[in-house]
């Protein structure tokens, strides 16, 4: 039963190769976890705007990216937004004389399918944090002079972010876990995709995605550990 | 856009793919749930260093993502053991071992809210440990803990998309299948997120429902 033969040197000899990958895949989480925030924060204020209009496109982006797969949303980003495309091209190209490919490179659109996964989750995140702010807190700081937005932005939201620190790292975990799938949309440069290609040259799986899952492990433990000592350092009042 | 080539048997084969993503879901988070509450018992009544194995475990479970956890159980049990398992055990194998990692965290918190006070006075009233477990603390946690599981579940449910990679024909492989073959991406896409939004969507608000309703304040 037990004939398999480890080669666990040719699998380390991988290694830089991977560990490149997963600054790769570190980038493209840290890079959605800020376009996730800036958009839920956004999504935050369309939906206390009042605006008809506005509280639907957040209530619609909230609930496909909550009630919907990541890898349908990555998908999406990939081939749906490229059916779109191809729809343009037909039509662009007898006038123009070229085509235009408005298909999303894989790192892009792996880059969208996870911001928008994460804007969804995080908006719930702040709705969360808004409701535990008290309402007296606005009142005062509007009654100190303070503007609507200087209220919000100098008041409200740093108290927002201060309690949703914690969910928000669970979502960057999230987010790094997430890179993964950007396999199915052939990107080939995150930790993921560099291991799935080069298994198919050695043929180590086991050993490959051995090392692959222990350097998901490390990552995810270094990323929860220096928030909490960030959160420590930050939240010390 | 509403030309498609698409027949009824191709059809068929999305709706077989969306009962192969239920049917998963089903197993994976019935024997998940079993085994998580057992963990989360343990690690509630161990305390945290005797739990440190069982910790650790789950916790690898969580911090690595399911598409390697998937293939590193394919490999190890096609290429090391040699067995003769099929896809859909080892997906089932890995999704609920996923499901009892997050299911025992969600035991542990809802056990540690409820108040120690209540189950001392059960205590002292003569109850065994089981019987406090049974009649004091689990139905307490379980209003806790419901809500968060059916939040776990529709997780599970949307995570087992990534079951493609043990060759299993669930919703999202048969949907890629068919757009590799018809050339529609964005009717089929559609059709195929429709399916997951129309089970996923009224769970969760009946999830996000039940939490209001029973919460304590």
């Amino acid at each position: 039963m037990f004939n398999y033969s480890f080669r666990w040197n040719q699998a380390f000899q991988s290694l830089p190769d991977m560990l490149q990958g997963a600054l790769v895949t570190l980038e493209v989480a840290v890079l959605s976890m800020i376009l996730g925030i800036l958009f839920a924060i956004l999504l935050t204020s369309f939906r206390l705007s009042g605006n008809r209009v506005l509280r639907g496109i957040t209530t619609t982006w909230v609930e496909v990216a909550r009630n919907t797969p990541a890898l349908f949303q990555i998908y999406m980003a990939f081939f749906g937004l490229a059916g779109l495309g191809i729809a343009i091209t037909g039509w662009t190209q007898p006038h123009l004389g070229f085509a235009v490919d408005l298909r999303l490179s894989p790192y892009v659109a792996l880059l969208a399918g996870i911001t928008f996964n994460n804007a969804g989750y995080l908006h719930e995140n702040f709705r969360g944090a808004l409701k535990a702010i008290p309402d007296t807190q606005t009142r005062s700081a509007r009654s100190l002079g303070m503007s609507a937005p200087q209220a919000f932005g100098y008041v409200v939201m740093p108290q927002m972010l201060r309690i949703s620190f914690l969910p928000m790292t669970n979502q960057f975990v999230w987010a790094i876990l997430m890179t993964s799938l950007g396999a199915v949309i052939s990107m080939n440069s995150d930790l993921f995709g560099v291991t799935d290609n080069l298994v198919k040259i050695n043929f180590r799986t086991f050993e490959m995605f051995a090392i692959a899952a222990v350097i998901f492990y490390v990552m995810t433990k270094i990323v929860t550990l220096s928030a909490r000592l960030i959160a420590a350092r930050l939240f010390r009042y | 856009m509403f030309e498609t080539a698409m027949t009824a048997k191709d059809f068929w084969m999305l709706v077989q793919g969306a009962g192969m993503t239920l049917l998963v879901t089903a197993i994976s988070v019935a024997i998940g749930t079993v085994v998580g509450v057992i963990c989360g018992i343990f690690r509630f009544q161990a305390g945290p260093w005797w739990a440190i194995p069982v910790t650790f475990v789950l916790d690898v479970c969580r911090s690595v993502p399911l598409l390697i956890q998937l293939s590193l159980a394919f490999a190890f049990v096609t290429a090391v053991l040699k067995l003769r398992i099929s896809g859909f055990s080892v997906a089932c194998g890995v999704l609920s071992l996923y499901t009892a990692a997050y299911c025992s965290e969600i035991v542990r918190g809802a056990l540690e809210s409820v108040p120690p006070n209540t189950r001392r006075a059960g205590r002292s009233l003569g109850m065994t440990w089981l019987q406090d477990m049974r009649y004091i603390a689990l139905p307490l946690a379980s209003r806790v803990a419901l809500p968060s599981w059916i939040g776990l579940s529709l997780g599970v449910m949307k995570d087992s998309a990534l079951i493609y990679v043990v060759n299993v024909s669930e919703l999202m492989k048969s949907t890629k299948d068919l757009i590799t073959r018809l050339q529609e991406p964005l009717f089929l896409l559609l059709l195929c997120g429709v399916f997951y939004f129309v089970i996923s969507f009224p769970v969760a608000r009946f999830g996000s429902y039940l939490e209001k309703r029973w919460s304590n304040d």
